[in-house]
């Protein structure tokens, strides 16, 4: 698409999408968001710089092949049900520890979140998986 | 945790499978390694279960009517068990006879996803869960079915997946009502509390939804028209993984279901089970009968057996109804039934692996274009026999026990209509089964289009087929063991009780008594 204003808006919103869906996916254990929507939002801020500048280019700035991610993002989710095997509890039994991050003391992590990582990375391979071809096909 | 381990093992190869996209040979090395492992986990719960406990999973340590369970009885270890056979036996098959651009692409991660998918669905303890198996089957078959894009594909293609669709809305419309009405979706659960409805025709109408949504998934009559019409579409090895295992799925789940929560509906249930048994035998033998392509006769013949496999189920909870639960000749059909679904999905599956190992050395499956195969390949033409005279019923192949079985079930009970059927059917099947032998394997050998298998091919084509024979005629000299273990499956379907004991252990009963 040729419009200017559209190429400079994309180029903008690119970031804050991306940084939005970390939000989503981050707040998503006790709030709305999580990592399927977390996944989506990312993945329309892909999809938007592709229709707004080009294809080639948004490709370029995932880095890795959409395929990737949806294999990462299944092994990810697959073994964050691990870590309750090891002390001897079902499967997915979501396990927590405390961290300090960034001098926050007693930041909450556990293998809900680790599963959930896997889900947004699912989420954003197969939608952009999707989008790319038919975008391709298109063009 | 190890029961969750036939669903992980094929997921986790998938998932590495994608890593490899564009290289057929690591591919082709994880899936034989996943649905290896996959068999021998399945060989192991097969081995805890023997005894008659019943095994459960509760995923991330909820208790059984909140969280989502795993159930391993008898039935559905062995089910698991044959559905890793054929996994193995296809992924060994592909190895030989895929071509390079579906091998490198997505042939194995998604015949490894439909693996476990299959495999969850026979695992799972939760009628939601199920659904969510079902269309992760759907989905993963519906792509193998279509990879490659030629113009039949797609045409089967769209029967296929446009049938199974109205099913699975069947099915959630089947499960909403029954969250609206009982308010679990635990099966164990499900079946102590359907009891209390208080409009007991509420309870009918459930169990028929239920009963036509699996009757499609099954390939039942009269829902069985996208079976024969996408089955010989797929290249060899994708219609043999579907011919063993994604009816099978369907029978399993009227099985489970009936069995399970139905069974104040049995008496009504049973003849309506009865009819639509005899009617799939039927209409699915006539119709193979007029075919004159083998992958088309064998697609036809699924249909037809289904109806066995519904046949053994009707008369059982037919005398259930009638004659209160426990009763040995129910035991005895409802064996039947299980013993045919083991048999078949081995020879099914073979059968169409035949008819792949036939296509790609000749480049047809057509009885008329094919001939002589017994003068030019032997071994292949001793393969067929074997599997196609187990089809048909012939004695002390697994067939004819499957067979004697069921038949002695519907005399013992007086079920002597179906029974006539039954037998009819099978002469039916063994005449299709001469035709093909007739057309294919006898006469003059043509001169071959195709240029000859490699060694490294016909090894890895040969070696599934031959190793499925082998099954099959062990389980027919072994049939004792093999209808003690039928018997043992059956009398622990019947008895409902012990699953929900299983399921609801100790402490966690009492959370289920909660209001």
């Amino acid at each position: 698409m040729n419009s200017v204003i559209f190429q400079v808006a994309a180029r903008v919103l690119l970031p804050v999408m991306l940084l939005l869906s970390v939000v989503f996916l981050l707040r998503g254990h006790n709030e709305p968001g999580g990592g399927f929507i977390g996944g989506l939002v990312a993945a329309s801020g892909y999809i938007l710089y592709a229709l707004a500048v080009n294809l080639p280019e948004s490709r370029r700035l995932l880095h890795v092949h959409p395929r990737t991610l949806i294999s990462t993002g299944l092994l990810i989710a697959i073994l964050s049900g691990v870590p309750a095997l090891l002390v001897d509890q079902p499967f997915m039994k979501g396990k927590w520890i405390e961290v300090t991050i960034a001098g926050f003391e007693g930041v909450k992590f556990g293998t809900p979140f680790v599963f959930d990582v896997g889900v947004y990375l699912v989420v954003l391979g197969v939608t952009l998986l999707m989008a790319f071809t038919l975008e391709e096909r298109y063009q | 945790m190890l029961i969750a381990l036939p669903v992980l093992i094929p997921m986790l190869g998938a998932a590495l499978c994608l890593l490899f996209w564009g290289r057929s040979r690591p591919q082709a090395v994880l899936a034989l390694a996943s649905t290896a492992s996959m068999l021998a986990a399945s060989v192991w719960i097969l081995f805890g279960v023997r005894d008659g406990t019943i095994l459960t999973l509760n995923f991330g340590g909820w208790q059984a009517p909140f969280g989502i369970t795993f159930v391993a009885d008898l039935f559905g270890a062995i089910m698991v068990t044959l559905g890793a056979i054929v996994g193995l036996a296809v992924m060994a098959f592909s190895v030989g006879a895929s071509d390079r651009l579906r091998a490198s692409s997505g042939h194995y991660p998604l015949s490894l996803t439909l693996l476990a998918a299959v495999s969850g669905a026979f695992l799972t303890g939760d009628l939601f869960n199920l659904y969510v198996w079902f269309e992760l089957m759907l989905l993963s078959s519906f792509v193998l079915l279509t990879l490659g894009g030629e113009r039949g594909q797609l045409e089967g293609a769209i029967k296929y997946v446009t049938l199974n669709l109205l099913s699975s809305m069947l099915f959630l419309m089947a499960i909403g009502l029954i969250y609206g009405t009982v308010g679990t979706l635990n099966m164990a659960d499900l079946a102590r509390r359907i009891d209390d409805l208080q409009d007991p025709k509420l309870a009918t109408l459930l169990a028929t939804l239920l009963l036509v949504s699996f009757g499609i998934k099954a390939g039942a009559f009269p829902f069985f028209f996208w079976l024969p019409a996408s089955y010989h579409t797929p290249p060899p090895a994708v219609s043999a993984l579907f011919s063993g295992l994604l009816t099978k799925v369907g029978v399993y789940a009227i099985i489970r279901v009936l069995s399970l929560i139905f069974d104040q509906e049995w008496s009504l249930l049973g003849d309506v089970v009865l009819v639509v048994a005899g009617l799939t035998m039927v209409t699915g033998v006539l119709g193979a009968i007029v075919q004159n392509d083998m992958r088309r006769i064998l697609s036809f013949h699924i249909v037809s057996q289904i109806g066995y496999m519904l046949m053994g189920l009707g008369i059982a909870i037919g005398l259930v109804g009638s004659l209160g639960a426990s009763s040995p000749i129910a035991v005895l059909a409802m064996s039947g039934a299980v013993f045919y679904i083991f048999h078949h999905i081995i020879v099914k599956a073979n059968l169409f692996l035949i008819s792949g190992a036939v296509l790609i050395t000749t480049g047809s499956t057509n009885l008329k274009e094919v001939n002589g195969l017994a003068k030019s390949h032997p071994f292949l033409s001793m393969l067929f026999l074997i599997s196609s005279m187990s089809l048909a019923g012939i004695p002390i192949l697994s067939g004819f026990w499957a067979k004697f079985v069921l038949v002695r079930g519907g005399l013992e009970a007086g079920s002597y209509t179906i029974v006539l059927v039954s037998l009819a059917v099978s002469l039916l099947t063994l005449y299709s089964m001469t035709k093909i032998w007739t057309q294919v394997f006898w006469g003059e050998p043509d001169d071959l289009k195709s240029p000859p298998l490699d060694r490294r091919t016909k090894a890895w084509v040969y070696s599934p087929i031959a190793g499925m024979c082998v099954l099959t005629i062990c389980i027919g000299i072994g049939a004792e063991s093999s209808a003690r273990l039928a018997l043992d499956a059956a009398e622990q379907l019947l008895d409902s009780s012990r699953y929900i004991d299983a399921v609801f252990d100790g402490a966690s009963a009492q959370i289920g008594d909660a209001p």
